[in-house]
C-alpha cells in the first residue's frame, strides 16, 4: 500500500467525568457495561486502523454506534480520551489551537448530515467561507468558489440562499464548501442520509464521479450497509463502540468476522457485490473450456455466460493470463447458497 | 383506603390543608395586633421591642412567634443604606482633577465613578435630544459658551419633525412594508399635531441611548454565560430575581447612586434591560444546530471567527428578538422614570394623572401606546426580515431607501423654510408643533368622563360599595388572619408535593426571608390583591381562550389583541380605570385584571394550538364531540402550558399591584413609592422590591417544577 495518511492507534473516547482516570485504571481493557454503572458512556473504545493515500475508508454502524464520535475524534472536534492518532505523520493531539487550525484550513474538509449551512450567506459565499476564514481575498475567494458551483452541478443557483434548496442541493454546497481548500483529506458524516432514496442514488453517483477525478484520502460515515458497499474501498463495521471488523467489501461478505456483521450480510445481494476473482479457485488451472471471463468482473455482470457451460471456465488478468478457474455450479453456490435458514 | 392508594396525592394536600386550618384556628389573633397603616415604623412609640444588629436599632412590634414572626431581617434595609451611603460619600477617597477649578480634589471613588457615567449619559442623551430637538449643550460640551455667544449659528435647530415622520416611514417600509410604513407615518403625525412632539422625542431620545448600550452589555454578558459554565451559574439567580423584580422598586436605589434626572434613568433602565437580552442570547446560541458550529470549526474558524462570523448570524432572530425586548423594556421604563424625574410622555402622563386632569393622561396614554406599537412592531419585522441578496440589483435598487430619505430630508427643510413665511409672528407649525400648541382633544374627553360620572355615578358607586365592603374587606381580612407559621407550614407543605425536598428547601427560605422582614404583613395584602387579581384573570383568560380557539381567525385575532395589549407600559392600564372608578382599590385591581388577563388568555390559546394534530385525528375517528374533544384530550395535554400562563398571570399581577399603589393602596407597593421621595428609602426600597421579587419565584418555582414533571409524565418535550 501507499503511503499511510491517517493513523489511529488504540483510540478511545469516553464521555463522563472521571473519564480519564477511569482509563487508566481500566488498563485499555474498557467494559462499557462497568463504565455505565460509574456514569460514563463509552463512545469509541480502542480503534485502532490506517487509512491509506486515495483511499477511502467508510465507516458503518447503526445509531449509537460510535461512528460519528470516531470522526470527530479525527478531526479533533471531540478530544480523544485515550490513544493516539497521527495525521501525515502530525501527531493530532500534541497540536496546539493554531497548529490544529492551521490544519484544518488547509488539510481537512468536512461535509454534514443536516448539510450545517450559514442561513445568512448565498450558495457562493457559503461555499467561499472557508477561504475568507483562511483570509484569501474576496475576489479570489469568489473565483474559486465560483469553480467549486461549477465543480457541483449548481451553476445559476451561487445567488440563492440556503432556504431556497433542496435537500440534495443544499448538500450539494455542503460538498462544494468542504472541498473549497482543496484538502488533502475529506471526512463525510452521513452525507446523504438526510436525503430522499432517489436524490441518495444520484448523489452517491455523482460522488463516485467527483472521487474518480479528485483521488481524496476519505473517511465516510454511514449507517446504511448497502451505501458502504457502493462506495467503500475498505469497510470498518462498528458496533458499541468497537470496530467489530475492517476489510474489504468482498471479504466482509464472504467472511463476516461476527455474528453482528453476518446480519448485514445476509440480505446483500452478493452477485452484485462480489467479481470473479473473489469466489475463482486459483488452484486449477487445467482443462478448461472455451468461455474467458475477466477477474474484475462483477459476478452479475458474468454469471448467464457462466452459467450456460458445462465445463470450468477460465479466469484471465488484465494481460490475458489466466489466474485461476471457475465452475459454473460455484455462481449458484455463491448467490444462493451458503445464508442462514436458506433465507 | 381504596380511594387512598388509588390517590395518594390528594389525600396528601388534604392533610396539608386540615393541618394549615387547624393551626390558623389554633392560634388566636393577639388581642393588641392591628394592622399598621401608613407610617408606624417611623414613629417611635413605647409599646415597640428593640433589638441591636451589627449596631443598628430595629424597632417592631412583638407578638406571640405564631402569630408573626420578628423581623430578625429589619436591619437590612438600614444596613442597605448605610452600606450605600458610606460606599458613596467615604469609601475610597482619590485625588481628583477638577477642570472648572484647575486644582485637584479629594473624592470618593464611587461617587466619582457616578459622576463619570451621570455626565457621560447625560452627554448621550443630550447629543440625540439636540439632533431631534435642537439646542446648544452638546457644542458647548466641546467647545465654550464664549465659543457659541461669538457664533450663535452654531447652535443645533434640531430636525423638523417631518422628516423624523418620513425617516421612521420609510424605515418601516424598509423593514416590513407599506402598511407599517402608513401606521409609523400616521402615528408621527398624530404626535406631532396633537402637541406632543418634544415629550416623544425626549422620550425616543432616552430609548435610543438606553436600547444599544443595554443591547452591547447583554450580548456580551450572554456570549459570556455562554462560553463559560462559572459565568452562567453567577447570573442566573441574579436573573431569575431582575425577572419577577418590578421595575418600579429598582428607581430608589438609582435615585441614591446617580440622582434624579434622565441620566439615572437611563443607567437603571439598563439594569432592567440586559436581563431579557442575555437570556434570549444564551437561548439563542444554545438552539445552533451542533453541525453548524463544528462546520465553522472545520473551516478552520478561530474562536473569534466562529462567535462573529459563524454564531451570532446564525442566532440572528433570536438576538433581534432580544433587541424588541430590550426595547420594549426600555420603553416601559421611560414611562416609570418619570418618578424620578426623566423628562418625556411618562413625566406628561405623571403630571396629568396626579391632576386628575383624565383627558390630558388619556393623549399622553394614546401617544405612548401607539409609540410603543410602532416600535415593537418595527423591531419585531427586524427580527423577521430574512438577509436579501443585493449583487445583481441596480445602483438605484439598491440604495433607494436612502435616496428617499435624502429627498425627504431636503423637502422637509425646505418646508420648514416656506413655514418661516407662512406662520409669521406665530409658531412655525411645519418645524415644530410645540406642546399644549397643537390640537388638543382632553376638553372633550374631560366632558364624557364627567358625563359619564354623573349619569352613573349611582350604579358605580354602588359596585364600588359592594365590592370593598362585601368582597375585599373581608378577602383582606382574611389573609391578615393567617398565623405566620400556618402560613409557612402551607408554602413549605406546597413545595415539598409538588416538587420534593428541593422545592420545598427553596420555597422555605424564600418565605422565610418575607416573614422575617419588617412587611409581612403588607406582603400578605400584596398577595391577597395580587390572589384577587389572578383568579378573576384566570377565569376570564381561559374562558375567552378557549372560547377563540374554537375557530382559527378569532384565534389569530385575540393573539393579535394580547400582542397589542402587552406592548403597552402597565402605568398606561391605570388611565381609564382611574377615570371610573377614581382612587380607589377598585381601580388597581380592575387594572390589574385587564393587565393580567393578557397572559392567562395567550397562553390558553397557544397550549390549546400546541396539541398535535395527529392527536385531533385520532380523536376526531374515535367519534367524540366538541366538547369530549376538549374535556378528554385539548386540556389536559393543554393544562401545563396554561399553568406557565399562570405564572406570567402572576408575576403581571404582581407588577400592577405595586404600580397600583400610585393611586394608594396598603401594600408593599406603598412603601416602595414612599421610600422614593425619602432620602433614606434606598435601602427599603430595594429590601421591598426583592420581596415582591420572592412572592413571584415561591409561585414561579412551584408551578415550574410541577409544569416540567407533568410534561415529562405526558411526553412532551
Amino acid at each position: 500500500m501507499s503511503e499511510t495518511v491517517i493513523k489511529c492507534e488504540s483510540v478511545y473516547k469516553i464521555f463522563g467525568e472521571n473519564s480519564k482516570k477511569m482509563l487508566e485504571e481500566s488498563n485499555g481493557n474498557v467494559d462499557a457495561k462497568t463504565f455505565q454503572e460509574r456514569g460514563c458512556i463509552v463512545g469509541v473504545n480502542n480503534a485502532s486502523f490506517e487509512v491509506a493515500k486515495g483511499e477511502m475508508l467508510v465507516v458503518m454502524g447503526l445509531s449509537g454506534s460510535g461512528k460519528s464520535t470516531l470522526l470527530r475524534c479525527i478531526s479533533r472536534l471531540t478530544d480523544a480520551t485515550g490513544g493516539k492518532i497521527f495525521i501525515e505523520g502530525q501527531d493530532l493531539l500534541e497540536l496546539n489551537n493554531k497548529e490544529l487550525i492551521e490544519l484544518r484550513r488547509n488539510k481537512m474538509g468536512m461535509v454534514f448530515q443536516s448539510f450545517a449551512l450559514l442561513p445568512h450567506k448565498t450558495v457562493v459565499e457559503n461555499i467561499a467561507f472557508p477561504l475568507q476564514i483562511k483570509g484569501t481575498n474576496t475576489e479570489e475567494s469568489i473565483s474559486r468558489a465560483m469553480e467549486m458551483v461549477k465543480l457541483v452541478g449548481l451553476d445559476g443557483r451561487e445567488n440563492y440562499f440556503p432556504r431556497e434548496l433542496s435537500g440534495g442541493q443544499q448538500q450539494r454546497v455542503g460538498i462544494a464548501r468542504s472541498l473549497a481548500v482543496e484538502p488533502d483529506i475529506w471526512f463525510l458524516d452521513e452525507p446523504f442520509s438526510a436525503l430522499d432514496p432517489l436524490i441518495r442514488k444520484e448523489m452517491q453517483d455523482e460522488f463516485l464521479r467527483l472521487q474518480e477525478k479528485l483521488q481524496k484520502t476519505i473517511m465516510f460515515i454511514t449507517h446504511d450497509f448497502d451505501e458502504a458497499l457502493k462506495l467503500a474501498d475498505r469497510i470498518a463495521i462498528m458496533k458499541d463502540g468497537i470496530i467489530e471488523q475492517l476489510d474489504t467489501p468482498a471479504n466482509i461478505v464472504l467472511n463476516p468476522a461476527t455474528e453482528y456483521v453476518r446480519k448485514f450480510t445476509e440480505e446483500v445481494p452478493r452477485e452484485k457485490v462480489l467479481i470473479i476473482e473473489d469466489v475463482m479457485d486459483a488452484s486449477s488451472k487445467d482443462n478448461l473450456g472455451d468461455l474467458k471471463v475477466s477477474k474484475d468482473e462483477i459476478i452479475e455482470n458474468v454469471a448467464e455466460k457462466i452459467l450456460t457451460q458445462e465445463k470450468l471456465v477460465g479466469v484471465v488478468d488484465s494481460n490475458n493470463n489466466i489466474v485461476g478457474s471457475i465452475k459454473p455450479s460455484k455462481i449458484i453456490d455463491t448467490v444462493f447458497g451458503g445464508r442462514k435458514n436458506g433465507s | 383506603m381504596e380511594y387512598l392508594k388509588k390517590y395518594p396525592k390528594l389525600f396528601q394536600w388534604l392533610f396539608l390543608l386540615i393541618v394549615f386550618f387547624a393551626l390558623c384556628f389554633a392560634i388566636d389573633v393577639p388581642e393588641t395586633y392591628k394592622f399598621i397603616r401608613g407610617q408606624a415604623e417611623f414613629v417611635k412609640d413605647p409599646n415597640q421591642s428593640v433589638y441591636f444588629f451589627l449596631g443598628k436599632e430595629v424597632r417592631y412590634y412583638a407578638f406571640d412567634v405564631f402569630w408573626r414572626l420578628p423581623p430578625l431581617l429589619g436591619w437590612l434595609p438600614i444596613w442597605i443604606n448605610d452600606s450605600l451611603f458610606f460606599l458613596m460619600n467615604e469609601w475610597m477617597p482619590m485625588e481628583f482633577w477638577n477642570e472648572d477649578t484647575q486644582e485637584f480634589k479629594t473624592r470618593p471613588l464611587l461617587l466619582e465613578i457616578s459622576r463619570n457615567l451621570t455626565s457621560f449619559m447625560t452627554f448621550l442623551i443630550e447629543l440625540i435630544r439636540e439632533i431631534l430637538l435642537g439646542g446648544l449643550e452638546t457644542i458647548v460640551a466641546f467647545t465654550s459658551w464664549d465659543f457659541i455667544d461669538a457664533y450663535p449659528w452654531l447652535e443645533l435647530p434640531g430636525l423638523p419633525w417631518t422628516i423624523v415622520a418620513a425617516g421612521a416611514a420609510i424605515l418601516s417600509y424598509k423593514l416590513s412594508g407599506k402598511g407599517l410604513a402608513l401606521f409609523a407615518g400616521l402615528t408621527m403625525i398624530y404626535i406631532s399635531i396633537f402637541g406632543q412632539w418634544k415629550p416623544s422625542m425626549q422620550t425616543l431620545s432616552f430609548i435610543l441611548v438606553a436600547a444599544p448600550l443595554s443591547f452591547i452589555f447583554g450580548l456580551g454578558l450572554g456570549i459570556a454565560a455562554y462560553k463559560s459554565k462559572r459565568v452562567e451559574k453567577a447570573l442566573y439567580p441574579i436573573l431569575l430575581v431582575m425577572q419577577t423584580m418590578p421595575q418600579y422598586a429598582v428607581l430608589v436605589p438609582a435615585l441614591v447612586l446617580f440622582g434624579v434626572g434622565d441620566h439615572a434613568a437611563v443607567i437603571i433602565t439598563m439594569v432592567v434591560a440586559v436581563p431579557p437580552m442575555i437570556l434570549l442570547t444564551i437561548l439563542g446560541l444554545r438552539a445552533i444546530p451542533p453541525e453548524v458550529i463544528e462546520a465553522g470549526r472545520m473551516s478552520g474558524c478561530t474562536n473569534w471567527q466562529l462567535m462573529f462570523k459563524v454564531l451570532i448570524p446564525t442566532a440572528r432572530r433570536d438576538i433581534l428578538i432580544g433587541v424588541n425586548q430590550v426595547i420594549m423594556v426600555c420603553f416601559s421604563m421611560a414611562v416609570i422614570s418619570a418618578f424620578i424625574g426623566a423628562k418625556g410622555l411618562g413625566f406628561n402622563l405623571l403630571l396629568a394623572l396626579n391632576q386628575l386632569n383624565i383627558g390630558l393622561a388619556l393623549e399622553a396614554g394614546l401617544c405612548i401606546s401607539l409609540i410603543a406599537i410602532l416600535l415593537d412592531k418595527m423591531s419585531l419585522a427586524w427580527a423577521n426580515k430574512q438577509t436579501d441578496y443585493f449583487g445583481n440589483l441596480t445602483f438605484f435598487q439598491r440604495n433607494k431607501n436612502v435616496i428617499f430619505f435624502s429627498a425627504s430630508f431636503v423637502i422637509g427643510i425646505i418646508l420648514a423654510y416656506v413655514g418661516t413665511f407662512i406662520f409669521k409672528g406665530s409658531f412655525n407649525y411645519l418645524f415644530e408643533i410645540p406642546h399644549n400648541k397643537g390640537i388638543s382633544t382632553a376638553d372633550f374627553w374631560n366632558k364624557g368622563v364627567d358625563w359619564i360620572f354623573d349619569t352613573f355615578f349611582v350604579y358605580i358607586k354602588a359596585f364600588n360599595t359592594w365590592l370593598i365592603q362585601d368582597v375585599l374587606q373581608p378577602m383582606r381580612a382574611l389573609y391578615l388572619r393567617m398565623p405566620a407559621v400556618a402560613t409557612l407550614v402551607l408554602a413549605v407543605g406546597a413545595g415539598y408535593l409538588i416538587g420534593g425536598f428541593r422545592s420545598a428547601l427553596v420555597v422555605a427560605a424564600l418565605t422565610l426571608f418575607i416573614a422575617l422582614s419588617p412587611w409581612w404583613d403588607r406582603a400578605l395584602v400584596t398577595l391577597y390583591m395580587a390572589t384577587f387579581g389572578v383568579v378573576i384573570s384566570c377565569l376570564i383568560g381561559f374562558t375567552v381562550g378557549t372560547l377563540c380557539f374554537q375557530n382559527k381567525k378569532s384565534a389569530a385575532f385575540m393573539l393579535g389583541v394580547c400582542d397589542i395589549f402587552q406592548t403597552f407600559p402597565s402605568f398606561v392600564y391605570l388611565i381609564p380605570v382611574m377615570m371610573l372608578f377614581g382612587i380607589t382599590d377598585t381601580s388597581v385591581l380592575i387594572a390589574v385584571i385587564v393587565y393580567a388577563t393578557i397572559p392567562a388568555t395567550r397562553y390558553t390559546i397557544e397550549g390549546l394550538r400546541s396539541v398535535p394534530v395527529g392527536l385531533h385525528e385520532a380523536a376526531t375517528m374515535s367519534g367524540v364531540n366538541k366538547f369530549q374533544r376538549l374535556t378528554k384530550i385539548e386540556f389536559p395535554l393543554a393544562f401545563p402550558h396554561m399553568m406557565l400562563g399562570l405564572n406570567q398571570t402572576i408575576v403581571f399581577a404582581l407588577f400592577m399591584v405595586i404600580i397600583g399603589a400610585f393611586i394608594g393602596t396598603e401594600d408593599l407597593g406603598q412603601y416602595i413609592l414612599k421610600a422614593l421621595s425619602d432620602k433614606n428609602g434606598a435601602g427599603i426600597g430595594l429590601t421591598l422590591g426583592i420581596c415582591v421579587a420572592f412572592i413571584g419565584l415561591i409561585f414561579d418555582n412551584l408551578i415550574r417544577t410541577w409544569v416540567g414533571k407533568r410534561k415529562k409524565h405526558l411526553g412532551i418535550d
